[in-house]
């Protein structure tokens, strides 16, 4: 590719996030640049297509393309319990204060395959909140939802979920809450009647309901800084008094325009407590 | 005296990517970066990814430049030494600001080489400097390739010297490099440059 190209390739970019958004109404257009160049790149080549215009017409033309593409757009493959010490502070310091509502609401916001709403309502079920809890699990892709949905994750995968599990603090087995069959671990139904999997855009949606806890790792990297704002704002807006957001340990709310609207609660984890008003 | 190329006085940012041999050859070259060096520096080094990163604990001792754990969404600020956490790609985005991803593994590495120098080589151009060190991968091949389809400077550690030679031998195959050097030179050149760029 020479230096031409690489120009080329910016301007092909746009086109296709415009395209996209033009014809399927997926907003791309706030997502960070870099790592979107790089996820498109990718996907190019794995369509076979000699240039992102290439892929564009594939897009506009082709009906399968789309949702092939969006799982290269938006998938993420996180694993159970990553980041042990997250869980583990929303275990020991969050948990206690989670205790004193009669019920609870959570939204895992860009939950992808799974793997984080899961872990959340384990350690729900460990510490006696389950019951009564409703995790509202929200995802644009209705392909990696159907998976969540599901609740059926690779055998291998499982002995690192395990040893994460352990590292949060466990208080049970990661072993109580699956049936291994056929190379794969199938979860626990009693735990997905406590969650509802749906739909949303946090670039184009709007909040749907008032929760105690957001968490949202390693999805907001994803976005530039006016989509950051625009999702920790819907997040603010969801949180009852008082309510708690859980980000990416290598996240921050210090860039976002709404930095003041939230306190340090557990710094070193990255769970922030919604301020009070002035 | 090395002859250094035209462009080497307008350099902004410098990367650097190792993997095995890694923090001896770093060892080697991030304290020889003056205080008064107004580029900024990127590095990558292969590490264990589950280990919290000791990186910014150890250099910080030994560097005149600050260094920091880079975070998503900062603002790139010159001079400063920023590490890519472990377990996430480090990319440079417009601004120049930091971005973060937790995007697939690239040459089994997260984070990776190729990942940082070809995000920095579109928001560098030719006023980057990539820098490929010691290691048994080939990550990095591909991100000098770009560094210099760009117009950046190249340079490649001595595979001779390296105490794991294929990462910068990988790198050499993908096509001509400006400097092939020993690390002692490389700290060398890296204090000249910085006398030039005032």
């Amino acid at each position: 590719m020479s230096d031409a190209d690489d120009q080329a390739f910016d301007i092909e970019l746009k086109l296709l996030v415009d395209a996209i958004f033009l014809r399927y109404h997926y907003d791309f257009r706030g997502y960070a640049q870099a790592s979107l160049k790089r996820r498109l790149t990718v996907a190019r080549d794995r369509f076979g297509c000699r240039s992102l215009s290439q892929l564009q017409d594939k897009v506009l033309h082709d009906p399968a393309t789309f949702p092939a593409l969006l799982d290269y757009l938006t998938v993420q493959v996180s694993e159970m319990f990553r980041d042990p010490a997250y869980f583990l502070a929303l275990r020991e310091k969050i948990v206690p204060l989670l205790r004193t509502y009669p019920s609870l609401k959570f939204w895992v916001a860009g939950c992808s395959t799974g793997e984080e709403v899961y872990s959340l309502a384990i350690l729900l079920r460990e510490e006696g909140l389950l019951s009564r809890s409703l995790i509202y699990a929200t995802d644009i892709n209705s392909h990696a939802l159907a998976k969540a949905e599901a609740g059926v994750f690779e055998i291998d995968r499982i002995p690192g979920f395990t040893e994460n599990h352990r590292r949060s603090g466990a208080r049970s087995s990661l072993s109580d809450y699956y049936t291994a069959a056929y190379g794969r671990a199938v979860f626990d139904k009693s735990l997905r009647k406590h969650i509802v999997f749906s739909d949303h855009s946090l670039a184009t949606d709007s909040v749907f309901a008032e929760v105690q806890l957001v968490s949202c790792r390693n999805v907001l990297i994803y976005f530039n800084r006016e989509l950051q704002d625009r999702a920790v704002g819907l997040f603010h807006e969801a949180l009852c008094r008082k309510g708690f957001l859980g980000i990416g340990s290598k996240e921050s709310l210090r860039f976002s325009r709404h930095a003041g609207s939230f306190v340090d609660r557990v710094r070193e984890d990255r769970i922030y407590q919604k301020a009070d008003q002035p | 005296m090395i002859a250094l190329p035209g462009n080497i006085e307008n350099i902004d940012g410098i990367v650097i990517g190792a993997s095995a041999g890694g923090v001896e050859a770093m060892s080697a070259i991030l304290p020889a970066l003056p205080a008064r060096l107004r580029a900024a520096v990127f590095v990558v080094l292969h590490l264990p990814r589950e280990r919290p990163s000791l990186l910014v604990d150890i250099f910080s001792h030994k560097c005149a430049l600050p260094v920091r754990e880079a975070q998503d969404k900062e603002p790139v600020e010159p001079g400063t030494i920023y590490f890519a956490p472990p377990d996430y790609h480090l990319l440079l985005d417009a601004g120049p600001s930091l971005s973060l991803s937790a995007d697939e593994l690239v040459h089994y590495s997260r984070p990776s080489i190729d990942v940082l120098f070809e995000s920095a080589a579109d928001q560098y151009g030719a006023r980057l400097l990539g820098i490929i060190l010691t290691g048994g991968n080939r990550d990095g091949a591909a991100g000098l390739a770009a560094v210099r389809r760009r117009g950046g400077v190249t340079l490649v550690q001595e595979p001779g010297e390296a105490q794991v030679p294929l990462m910068p031998e990988s790198a050499l195959k993908e096509g001509p490099v400006d400097f092939v050097l020993p690390l002692e030179r490389i700290a060398a050149l890296l204090r000249t440059l910085a006398g030039r760029m005032e």
